[in-house]
Formats: C-alpha cells, structure tokens, sequence
C-alpha cells in the first residue's frame, strides 16, 4: 500500500493550524444543530446526520442559519474540546468567518483545486492556515 | 489587506488581547471579502444576545482591556430586576444574562439595551460609514436613512465599535448597493401589518438581494419601515432596500438599478398579502398571552395600545407584554400611557428581547403577537399571529377567533 500525497494552495480566511481526518458535507452546516457535547450532527434529513464533526477537517460549501445561533453552535462545541480541527469551504459569509475566529478553527477557502474533488471522507488532511496550504494524504 | 503601522500593532497585541481578538475579527472578514483596506467608521451597534458564545466574545474583550472607541449601542437582553421580581427564574439561568450585561459595561458600549436604536439613541446621518447588527437595524439604516453597512455579526459590529473601523467591502462601495429585484407593490398598504406580511412575503420570494418597491404612493411611517426591515430578514437576509420617492437613496427606479436590468421581477397584490397573513396566522381557539414589540414598540405604538384598552380589561387568565426601549418606556410613563396599559392588567417593559429565559414561565403556553419574527424566535409553545387589534381583543376575550 502506497499513500499518495498532494500539497494544494489555499486561501486563509482564520489563521492556524489543523490536521485530522477529512470529513466531506455537499450541504450548507448549521452548527447548532449538533451535538454540543458529541459533535454529532442531529439535523434531520442531513447528509451527515449521525456523524460526528470532532476533530475533523471539515469540507462543506457554507455555513446556515442565524448568526446568534450559528456562533453559539461553533463555540459550545469548542468549549466541549469537539469543534472540527480546520473547515474548508467554497462560499464563506460573515456569520462564519465570526464563529470561526470565536471557536479558534482555522478557515480556508479557494482551495487551487476543488475540494470537492480532490478530498473524499476518510483522507487525512493537514490545514496550515498561515501559510495558504492544504495537504491531503489519501486513505490507500 | 493593507494594515497600517497601528492596525498592524494592534494585530501583535501591543494594545492588548482585547483589541487583537477584534482586529483578528475584522481581518479575517476583510480578507475573505479581498477588502483593500480598513476604512473609520463613525458608530456600531451590536446585536447582543445574552448567549454563551456572546459572553465568551464580550468577557474577552473586557478582559484584554478593550473598550469602544466609537459609539456602540447593545441589543436587549431583558429586564432583570423587573422579571426577577415577578417570576421565578434560577441562578443558573440568570448568570449568562447578567455578566453579558456586566460585560457590555466594562467595555463602554451604551447600554440602549434596545433593538431599534436608530431612532432614538444611535441614529447615523447619510452617507456616514457605520457597523449594525440586528435584523431591523441593517436595512433600516442602510435604506431609510442613506448610511452605509454591511450586514454584520453581532460580534463583527461589536469588532468594529472596539477598533472604530470596518473592512472596505460590500455596501460600503455606492455600485454593490443597486436594485437587484424589482418588486411591483398593487396590494393596498393600509396599516403596519401590511408592512409586515409584504416583507414576510418578499423575503420568502427573493432570498437575498436588494428589492426595488414601486408602486407605494402613500409615504410609509416609520413603524411601518421598521416592520418591513424587520420582515425582510426573518425568511430572508436582506441588508437593504429602495422605495424611489420615499427612501433616500434613489429617487427614480432607473437610479434605484444604477441603469442596469432588475435579476428579477415580482408582483404583490392583495391576493398575495392576504394567503401570506393565511399560512402565517395560526389556529383559532385558546390562548394564554399576547406579545408585543418585536422589534421593539416605538413611543406611538405604545400610545396606540393604551387607546386599544382604555375602558377595557385584559381576562384574567391572560398575560399582556408590550416591549419597548427605555427611551420609550420613560416617555410613556409621562404621558400616562403606562399607566393605562398597567390599569387594563398588562405590562410595559424595556430592555427586554423575546427571545431570552426570562419568559420560561410560557414554555407550554399559547402567544399571539402581530410579529412573525416573535412567532420564529419565540419562547412559548403555540403561535398565532396576527394585527394588533385583535391581539389585544383577544386579550380582552380571553380567547381567539
């Protein structure tokens, strides 16, 4: 078995640093609608509904949903110690970019390639914010 | 983006953890949005919720030392010592509330405490650059007055009022603030409730975008304007809007598109408003409390309740809350229509947001309210909604329809 490694560009929206599994969503994350204590998302009818975002990179293409929510959402589970490890997304607004620096989870977008094609759930991907970098490691 | 030697130490935390966590904020947004640079704004206000992530914010700001640099109004929370002497609400429940506020303090925001202060306590003038949060507050200042902002964050304003800047992007630029829908007004606006049911219907239609209104002839009031921003936010996100002749950004539908072609085109009749006001309202029978004041009552709608009730009394059984801000609820005091309202059996309060533990108490119970947003955000069961005559006719009968 053989890992193939592809170092990508992106752009740094919130700073840092993140590495953890890849975890793909093709739809809008509300992160209120999670498990504050788990991670685990309870929307109903959502693609990643059972699934728990901890310590995840997380690939979606936005955020959903009221800001006071929306940041309430993000931070509990920071406080819980189980936000994702970084996101990446294709379309970010502000209410985003806003729980994102509340939580401390490093955000990227406009990734050279799309992320949508590049990554699939089970790759290990390294999010290094500060210097415009994504590196995805594949699972075989 | 481009940052100046101070934004820059700032952004080290020269300045403390307080002004870097804001600047933090603003320079992520700013890149994200390819903002050049920052630009001085004049006043913020921030939508402040009385919520954990919202302590978290504000505690850290008030810690590493920050403080407004510009006038920075707040959101409500809720009245404290008023429902603390009513209701039977825990420690743990009241603690994230009241270090918000403590918070809020420290960091010399002015505690408006109200959801509408641009028309009383933090009032931009045209063309001023600026930071609203609060679904009301953005289009209304943006539209009816002519300042400029983005649709912020509670904490990106909050951000902004700290450093006294914002990042260069979106509304703040004459060219990104064109019609984007035109929407065709043949229903007949009578009252503010028709306001509300045309922003409810419009936000459902177009989303987001800049709706461009013809077709009103009769010049909107401002509590009229207030629900049409509020509405316009509550199914949608709408930062603003133009109504040529009546708002003051553009005077003709042709400088309302800056010359472009409308995205799209709807039509309101009244065929629209009155399904609108159908598949909103709610089943008829029992109700057990009317809520008022979201967003929050303004010194005339105010006035308008006390005549509702004056000779009348709310049933017993009934609970009766009109909010208001404190400017409002000072003024009402003086001209006796507190007193009224108090006489028929209801209450008066400022400070206070729907959407806060204060009301627990109506976890099971029944509301109507002549607001939508009230009925989305609500903390009673069961919603009816309705116009503020029949809400307070019910109140009077003890029950609805």
């Amino acid at each position: 078995m053989r890992s193939l490694e592809v170092t990508l560009k992106c752009h740094k929206i919130v700073g840092g640093y993140g590495e953890g599994e890849a975890l793909i969503s093709h739809e809008p994350i509300c992160f209120y609608l999670t498990n504050p204590k788990t991670g685990i998302i309870r929307e109903k009818g959502h693609e990643l509904e059972g699934k728990s975002v901890a310590n995840k990179v997380l690939i979606f293409p936005s955020g959903k949903a009221s800001s006071v929510v929306q940041i309430d959402g993000l931070f509990k589970l920071a406080s819980n110690g189980v936000a994702p490890k970084a996101m990446i997304v294709k379309d970010v607004e502000t209410v985003l970019i806003v729980s994102a620096v509340i939580a401390n989870v490093p955000l990227v977008d406009r990734l050279e390639k799309d992320p949508f094609h590049i990554i699939h759930t089970g790759d290990f991907v390294k999010v290094n914010a500060d210097e415009g970098k994504v590196t995805v490691i594949k699972s075989s | 983006m481009y940052l100046t030697k101070e934004e820059e130490r700032i952004l080290d935390g020269e300045f403390g953890e307080g002004m870097r966590k804001a600047m933090e904020l603003l320079v992520a947004i700013g890149d994200a949005y390819d903002a050049e640079k920052l630009i001085p704004i004049t006043r913020a206000h921030a939508a402040s919720s009385g919520q954990e992530g919202d302590m978290y914010f504000v505690e850290l700001l008030a810690k590493g030392g920050a403080s407004c640099r510009v006038p920075t109004t707040t959101n409500p929370v809720y009245d404290m010592e008023y429902f603390h002497s009513i209701f039977e609400i825990s420690e743990e429940e009241a603690e994230v509330p009241r270090r918000v506020k403590k918070a809020y303090k420290q960091i010399d925001a002015i505690l408006s405490w109200s959801c509408t202060p641009y028309i009383t306590e933090n009032i931009p003038l045209y063309g001023e650059h600026v930071a609203f949060s609060e679904s009301s507050a953005t289009p209304y200042v943006n539209s009816v007055i002519g300042a400029r902002t983005n649709r912020e964050a509670a904490q990106s304003a909050l951000a902004a009022g700290i450093i006294g800047k914002t990042p260069e992007y979106g509304l703040h630029f004459k060219e990104n603030r064109k019609g984007t829908h035109l929407v065709k007004v043949e229903a007949d606006l009578k009252d503010e409730f028709d306001y509300t049911l045309l922003g409810y219907y419009v936000a459902k239609q177009i989303g987001y975008g800049i709706p461009v209104f013809t077709g009103i002839s009769k010049q909107p009031s401002t509590e009229q304007l207030i629900n049409l921003c509020a509405m316009l936010n509550t199914p949608g996100a709408v930062p603003m809007f133009h109504i040529p002749g009546f708002t003051v950004e553009a005077k003709t539908v042709k400088d309302a598109f800056q010359g472009d072609v409308p995205e799209d085109k709807i039509t309101v009749t009244d065929d629209e408003l009155k399904r609108t006001y159908e598949e909103i309202r709610g089943a008829s029978g029992k109700i057990d409390l009317v809520m008022l004041g979201c967003p929050h009552y303004t010194l005339k709608q105010v006035e308008e309740v006390a005549r509702l009730l004056r000779g009348k009394k709310i049933h017993r059984d009934f609970s009766f809350w009109v909010c208001t801000s404190a400017t409002a609820k000072l003024l009402a005091e003086r001209n006796g229509y507190l007193s009224e309202i108090e006489r028929a059996g209801g209450h008066v309060v400022a400070d206070t947001c729907i959407d806060e533990p204060c009301w627990h108490p109506y976890k099971d119970k029944t509301g109507a309210t002549d607001s939508p947003k009230c009925a989305y955000y609500r903390r009673f069961k069961e919603a009816v909604i309705t116009r503020l005559k029949d809400c307070v006719e019910a109140a009077v009968k003890g029950e609805w329809g």
